[in-house]
């Protein structure tokens, strides 16, 4: 068990390749109360510059950023990102477990792998969030977060510089909404929370 | 992928623990979520027609039970995976082993034995490999077959000639293997040192005293109550002044046995044990 500590009130899990983070990190802050959320971000992306990504998002939300560890309680207030050739999975007690094995879709970590974990770890508790990409990773993920009950925000193809990835959950998933990146925060607080 | 073709979780929690009773192999202290999406990976792999079948199958086939745990334990690895680690041991582990008459190694988990012959490459450029002793051990008896023969896929060697040149390598290193249809199998003289065997980190014993053990990428699927069993069997395995390396995403420093180790400089992941 991790230790008996504050749960995040909701979990934000984002899944991308790298060029589609800076929509939605400019909105983040914007919604309410994100300081009890945890966020999680699944990028594919090539295996170097670690610090580099942490330092990225540090400058663009008062969330404490950090590269997710294995066995580290998921708390309120962080954002985790995935190691760079790990899979990222999340345990029903709020902690996250690495995963070495095959790749999934040609990417470890592999969005699937962390959206059907958290599914099932965070229930309807989870917002996932899938952005632009060129292959078909994420959506398999997104119909497990919706059999348990969490929500799925598709950024629209249209607007994402590749729409392979939005456009296979849409094509696949009924997704609750799809938002270009910048409307996404938006949405949430009017929806999402009461 | 619908609910119907998935095992739930008090699916999983019986049929290990059927595992446990009938054959010995003690799942328990598994991290759940991946050990989880490996069972469903073999279960729709397998194209059970419900969990009860998969069930039987498992408790009475002892044959696809050798299957069941090569499935659900990954074995995924690489020859020199994570460059800067094997040029930590060239430059700063080797030297000191260097001194010792007899050089023991263990690699735990082994999987199908990359890292090992890896390692016999780094020991032969070294001059080092007439006095070692490679032991390589892992759960399954299915990839210590694959890392006795010694052939591996021949895709795989381009990415494993750059990671050998990243970790200082400075032969060709197509010279350790010779090619054959779609296979690489690597120099005999690599194996000659290697002990072989199977051995569980969960029920099994230390089994004899060692001055570099390697274990990477397997205490990650250990929740923490077994890491720290598993450290500690690692801890009563290494001579004083030995070395103990982890895979990258891997740490000591939150285990009983820390206190007792110092990271090398350098940032990979090597402790070396106190005097």
């Amino acid at each position: 068990m991790a230790q008996e500590s504050i749960k995040p009130s909701r979990v934000i899990i984002i899944g991308g390749s790298a060029g589609s983070l800076n929509g939605v990190l400019s909105v983040l802050p914007e919604i309410a109360g994100i300081v009890s959320f945890a966020v999680i971000i699944v990028l594919h992306r090539k295996p170097a510059g670690e610090n580099i990504l942490v330092n990225l998002l540090a400058a663009k939300t008062r969330l404490t950023v950090k590269e997710a560890e294995e066995k580290e309680p998921i708390l309120p207030g962080h954002m985790y990102i995935a190691p760079a050739d790990y899979h990222l999975l999340v345990e029903k007690d709020y902690s996250f477990s690495l995963d070495v094995s095959e790749k999934v879709h040609y990417s470890r970590p592999s969005i699937d792998v962390t959206f059907e974990s958290a599914a099932e770890a965070f229930g309807p508790k989870a917002i996932a969030i899938l952005l632009s990409g060129a292959n078909i990773d994420g959506a398999a993920g997104m119909q497990k977060i919706k059999e348990c009950g969490g929500v799925c925000i598709v950024q629209e193809p249209g607007s994402a510089e590749v729409g392979v990835m939005p456009q296979q959950a849409i094509d696949t998933v009924a997704v609750d909404k799809i938002l270009p990146t910048e409307k996404m925060a938006a949405w949430i607080n009017e929806n999402l929370l009461i | 992928m619908s609910n119907r073709n998935e095992v739930t979780d008090d699916e999983m929690e019986s049929l290990l623990n059927e595992v446990l009773e009938i054959y010995g192999y003690d799942f328990s202290d598994y991290s759940r979520a991946s050990l989880k999406r490996r069972i469903n990976r073999l279960f729709q792999n397998d194209h059970f027609s419900g969990f009860a079948e998969f069930n039987q199958r498992v408790k009475n086939d002892h044959r696809y039970f050798a299957r069941f745990v090569e499935e659900i334990t990954v074995n995924v690895t690489e020859m020199f995976r994570d460059p800067p680690f094997y040029l930590a041991l060239r430059e700063k582990v080797l030297p000191v082993l260097s001194t010792h008459p007899l050089i023991r190694i263990w690699h735990a988990g082994c999987s199908t034995g990359e890292e090992v012959y890896s390692m016999a490459i780094l020991l032969q450029e070294a001059g080092l490999l007439h006095k070692s002793l490679l032991y390589a051990t892992d759960i399954n008896p299915g990839v210590l077959d694959i890392l006795r023969k010694g052939i591996f896929p021949l895709r795989a060697m381009k990415q494993y000639s750059e990671n050998y040149i990243q970790s200082g390598g400075k032969q060709d290193f197509s010279k350790y293997y010779t090619a054959k249809y779609e296979w690489a199998k690597f120099d005999e003289d690599l194996a000659e040192k290697m002990i072989v065997s199977t051995h569980n980190l969960v029920s099994d014993r230390s089994f004899n005293a060692f001055q570099l053990i390697l274990c990477r990428n397997v205490l990650i699927y250990f929740d923490k109550q077994l890491q720290e069993k598993a450290l500690r069997l690692f801890d009563e395995s290494l001579e004083s002044l030995g070395f103990l390396a982890l895979g990258a995403r891997e740490n000591l420093k939150f285990s009983s046995i820390a206190p007792s180790y110092q990271q090398l400089e350098n940032k990979e992941r090597i402790w070396r044990k106190k005097a």
